[in-house]
Formats: structure tokens, C-alpha cells, sequence
């Protein structure tokens, strides 16, 4: 029990850092209704460029943006692949992910991994001081949320959301249906690059698998959040808010199953199929309605 | 107003389900007229108002609206000339949006769109004023999500937000099938009421030949891909049913072959 207490804080910091990610999945699964597979690539990415930056004597902000700018381009090519090649939104995204693995691996110098340590870099949050790492990862997850809540508000964020709602409305209304799609995968992948290069200076290092399955992670994140806040958080900045609560609680869980016994090795599969089914229940409950209905008709 | 020549359309080329859908279509809408379209179930109706709109090219001819020719301009691009009301009444308008976020959505047809705040306090109360002239009560609902309205109202209020920023071609198609009789006829009469009040240019696609005779100074019939009469005028007031029905049977030398049309 105190070592689970004790593990508690680093539960709490890596949720948060993972809760930001997951507002990058939000937008793309929630608003723009497509699974982007991207981020399993630009959470990397963003991770190694934070690296490979502050290596070249940048400090961290200015990484940190750089890294940002990196997952937008990113999420470009996703956007593209999708609108202007007609390859479907999770074809294009696998498309990228396969091309960002080569990109990451060449930001690193073809080495695999690249350490970012604390002791020679002035970095924003390490796993080496938790309070202060909670602190910058909340400071970071209500900036961004607040940027997203005003921008969403805009001519421009309820374009997106019409596209992502109804797309023969918005194409009715002169919504360029094409250009809101690109804008939604860009602005996702730079928030999920963030994330990545919030996670490098967490955990000291920029690692090529950093981000493999980061996607189920974001979904689970999106979807705890929903389950749990969903029926009072209705507001937009709340449901956002809700999405990085799910990344903390996702956290907790892991570290208790861990703790429980789980072999990590096997921790993938656990969360692949807490997500599979999330995702059945809506699914499920519609089918019974359906069925319910039928009877009803018939009576 | 509208002029268009010549346009051919075929789904599907070079493969079995391959369908001549419009076969030739000439038509020019002077500003102000309002022509009611019916024909047969697959006559081509909805695929001319689609052509019109863009949804997809056309194979041939020109479709030219207000002076601009618009036949390559993709669909986004000739929104800001077209109001749309559509069969389905879920397609008109975004479910996971409210009302008011609907509504300036539409306001903004043919406009930019950038990083100005999307909804000013002056618009909200031009929205109150727009929706309670549709009799619903909408008025005092601007901020609940319309996925939660009943099809009658989705559909009124995609009506509105059609003619709310005044198109130069309002395109109504069998926009009250799918609607219960007397929600239909309430959708109908306000479409009746904006067309008039705002001296619109309209097409309404219709499968009943009643309405089809009472609203509009235009008709046209279509069959097959193409546009086999043509009226207007008191030649169009003075029409009945049956002659509509044996019209149909001289030129075509079939029987119009439209349930709904003669159930009503
Ligand atoms: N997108 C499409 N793809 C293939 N065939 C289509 C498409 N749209 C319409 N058609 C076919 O074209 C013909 C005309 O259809 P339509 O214009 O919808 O007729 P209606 O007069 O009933 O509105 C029909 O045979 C229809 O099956
Ligand atoms: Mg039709």
C-alpha cells in the first residue's frame, strides 16, 4: 500500500503528460469524427526533436516549439495523403507513422535513443522532481486548453466542427471541407509532438518506441474522461479537461495492475482491450435499443 | 439568373451499373421565378440541382449562375450562391451543434472565416428574431443542440439557415417528403413565405403534383435525363392533376410511374 502511495505522484505526472497527448487525439476522434494514427510516429518525433535541440544548445522553450512545429508538419502529411490523394484517414496516418519512424530515427542520428539529462540541461520537468513536474504539465494542459477553448469559438474552430459533424452541410454552407481537415490533423499532431517533448525531459531520454500505441493510450484517456466526467462536464474546455483527467486515471490504474501482478510485458494488451471494450459499449447499447424498439413494434 | 446548357451526366461509366442520369438538360431562370420540378422516381431531378450545386462535375455543358460560370468551381465555392434544403431533414444542419452555432454557420456562406469570435451578442438576437418567424418556438432555444430536434424542425431550420444570407438560387429538393402531413405543410408554407418576402430565385423538386401546381410561376416535368415540359404563366395556374398525368403519358408514352405522386 505505501509503495503504491509512493508511486502515486509519478502516476499523476505521467497522466498529465499523456492527458495532453490525448487532447491531440480528442480533436482528431472527437471533433474531426478519423482515427489518426500519426501520433504513434509524431509523439516521437516530438520527443527527438526536443533532444536533438536542446544537444544543439537551443534552450527548452524554443525546443519545445520547434518540437511543436514538427508534429504540425506531421500531421500536414496525414492531411494531404487523406484529402489530396484520397487515401483514407487511418491508411494516410499508418502511411505517415511508417515514414516518421525513418524521419525519428534520422533526427536522432540513427541511434535509437538519445539521453536528455537533468543534471547537464536546463530543462521545464523531470521524473526527479515530481511536484514541480505536476506543476509545469497542469501549467501546460490549462494554457493549451484555454487556447483550444478560444480557438473552437472562433469562425475557424466551428468550421472544423462542422466538418467534422456533417460534411455535406459544411461544404453547403462554403465550409472548404478539405483545408478544415488538414487544419484539424496539423493542430492535433503538434499537440501530441508537445506532449512528446514534455515526456522526453520527464523521463530523461527520446526514445524511437516512445510513442508505439500511444494512440489506444489517447483513446483510453478520451474515453475514461467521457465515462467517468462526461455526464457533468459538457462544456467544451470541460470535456477537454475531462480527456487529461482520463490520462491521470489511466496512469493510477496501470500502476495499480502493475502493482497487482500484471507482467508489464503484457501491459499493451491489457490496454488495447480496456479500449476495445469502451469503444463496444455505445456499440452494444444500440444494438439494444434497436432490439428493444423491434419488440415493441411488433407487440 | 441560372443558365444552363447542355449538361450530360452519366454515374458510373464503363461499368454494368452504368446510368444516364441527365441526358441533355437546357434551363434559364429569369431572377424572381420560381419553378416547381417533378418526374418520375430516377427522372434526374435531384441529379440537376446536384449538378447545380457541385456535389460532382458534369460530363458536358455550362452551368452559369448570376453571370459567373461556376461549372469548374468546386461545391464549397458556389455555397455563397446557393441556399440548399435537402430530402433528409439530418443533412442540413450539424447535430452536434447548437442551434445558434448552426445558425452562424450558415450566416457566414460565401464569407471568410477567420479568427473573429463566431458569434456576436447583435447576431444572437437577429437569430431570436430569423427563428421565431418560424412559428416553433425555436426562438428560446438558441443554445440546445439541434440533434435533439424533431425532423420538422431540423428541416425548418435548415430552410431558414438557407435563406438567411439571401441566395441567388434557393434549391429545394422533396425537402418535406419525409415529413408527416402537417409538419410538411408548414415547412412548405414557410418556404412559400421566404421565397415571396424575399423575392427569391427558386427550384423546389416536389412528387406531388398538387403543390407542384399551386406554388411557383414555373413548371417543368423531366424524364429519362432530360426536361420534357416545360409551363409558366396562367398556362401553369390553369393546370390540373390529371392533365399533368396525361402530359406525361403523351410525351413519354409511358405511365407515370411515381406511387407517391398519385397517392396524393
Ligand atoms: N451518386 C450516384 N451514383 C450512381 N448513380 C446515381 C447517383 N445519383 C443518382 N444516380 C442514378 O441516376 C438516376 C437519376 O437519379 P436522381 O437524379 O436521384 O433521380 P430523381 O429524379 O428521383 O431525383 C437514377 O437512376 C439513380 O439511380
Ligand atoms: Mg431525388
Amino acid at each position: 500500500m505505501l509503495g503504491f502511495l509512493v508511486s502515486m505522484p509519478g502516476a499523476v505526472a505521467q497522466g498529465i503528460i499523456w492527458g495532453i497527448m490525448a487532447i491531440g487525439v480528442y480533436l482528431t476522434f472527437r471533433i474531426l469524427d478519423v482515427a489518426d494514427l500519426t501520433v504513434d510516429g509524431s509523439m516521437a518525433t516530438g520527443g527527438a526533436t526536443m533532444v536533438v535541440c536542446m544537444m544543439n544548445g537551443m534552450n527548452a522553450g524554443a525546443a519545445m516549439l520547434i518540437a511543436f512545429a514538427a508534429g504540425c508538419a506531421a500531421g500536414l502529411v496525414t492531411g494531404v495523403f487523406h484529402t489530396k490523394f484520397g487515401i483514407p484517414a487511418i491508411l494516410s496516418g499508418i502511411l505517415t507513422q511508417l515514414i516518421l519512424y525513418s524521419v525519428n530515427l534520422r533526427i536522432m542520428s540513427q541511434s535509437a535513443n538519445l539521453p536528455l539529462s537533468v543534471d547537464k540541461y536546463h530543462l521545464l520537468l523531470s521524473l526527479r522532481n515530481l511536484p514541480m513536474a505536476i506543476l509545469v504539465g497542469g501549467i501546460f494542459a490549462v494554457v493549451l486548453i484555454a487556447l483550444l477553448y478560444w480557438f473552437f469559438g472562433t469562425e475557424m474552430g466551428h468550421s472544423l466542427r462542422a466538418t467534422g459533424c456533417n460534411q455535406r452541410m459544411a461544404k453547403a454552407n462554403g465550409i472548404n471541407t478539405d483545408t478544415n481537415k488538414i487544419i484539424g490533423l496539423v493542430l492535433s499532431n503538434g499537440i501530441v509532438a508537445l506532449s512528446g517533448a514534455l515526456l522526453s525531459q520527464y523521463q530523461g531520454f527520446a526514445d524511437i518506441n516512445m510513442g508505439r500505441g500511444a494512440i489506444v493510450i489517447g483513446l483510453a484517456a478520451v474515453i475514461i474522461g467521457e465515462v467517468l466526467l462526461g455526464k457533468i462536464f459538457k462544456n467544451f474546455a470541460l470535456k477537454l479537461i475531462a480527456s487529461v483527467f482520463g490520462g491521470i486515471i489511466y496512469y493510477i490504474v496501470i500502476t495499480l495492475v502493475l502493482r497487482a501482478g500484471l507482467n508489464a510485458n503484457d501491459l499493451k494488451m491489457f490496454s488495447a482491450l480496456v479500449v476495445a471494450v469502451f469503444l463496444g459499449i455505445p456499440y452494444w447499447r444500440h444494438k439494444l435499443a434497436e432490439k428493444r424498439t423491434v419488440k415493441g413494434a411488433g407487440a | 439568373m441560372l443558365k444552363v446548357s447542355g449538361i450530360y451526366k452519366t454515374f458510373n461509366k464503363g461499368t454494368v451499373n452504368e446510368k444516364r442520369a441527365l441526358n441533355g438538360v437546357d434551363l434559364e431562370l429569369k431572377e424572381g421565378d420560381f419553378v416547381t420540378i417533378i418526374g418520375g422516381n430516377g427522372a434526374g431531378k435531384s441529379t440537376l440541382l446536384n449538378s447545380i450545386c457541385g456535389v460532382f462535375p458534369v460530363d458536358r455543358g455550362s452551368i452559369v449562375i448570376d453571370g459567373t460560370d461556376v461549372t469548374r468551381l468546386p461545391e464549397h465555392k458556389r455555397a455563397k450562391f446557393l441556399g440548399r434544403v435537402f430530402q433528409d431533414p439530418m443533412m442540413g444542419t450539424a447535430a452536434d451543434m447548437w442551434i445558434e452555432e448552426n445558425m452562424s454557420l450558415a450566416y457566414r456562406r460565401g464569407k471568410r472565416r477567420g479568427l473573429k469570435w463566431a458569434i456576436t451578442g447583435k447576431e444572437r438576437s437577429y437569430y431570436r428574431y430569423m427563428l421565431s418567424q418560424l412559428g416553433l418556438g425555436l426562438e428560446n432555444r438558441l443554445s440546445s443542440k439541434v440533434g435533439l430536434l424533431s425532423g420538422g424542425q431540423r428541416q425548418a431550420l435548415t430552410l431558414l439557415m438557407a435563406v438567411m444570407q439571401k441566395p441567388k438560387l434557393l434549391l429545394l429538393d422533396e425537402h418535406t417528403a419525409a415529413l408527416d402531413p402537417k409538419t410538411a405543410e408548414t415547412v412548405l408554407n414557410l418556404s412559400e413565405k421566404f421565397i415571396t418576402e424575399g423575392k427569391l430565385t427558386a427550384m423546389m423538386i416536389t412528387h406531388n403534383m398538387k403543390d407542384a401546381i399551386a406554388h411557383g410561376n414555373r413548371l417543368i416535368m423531366m424524364h429519362e435525363g432530360r426536361i420534357i415540359y416545360s409551363v409558366e404563366g396562367d398556362e401553369k395556374k390553369a393546370l390540373t392533376v390529371d392533365d399533368l398525368l396525361k402530359k406525361f403519358a403523351d410525351i413519354s408514352g409511358e405511365e407515370f410511374a411515381n406511387d407517391r405522386a398519385l397517392l396524393n
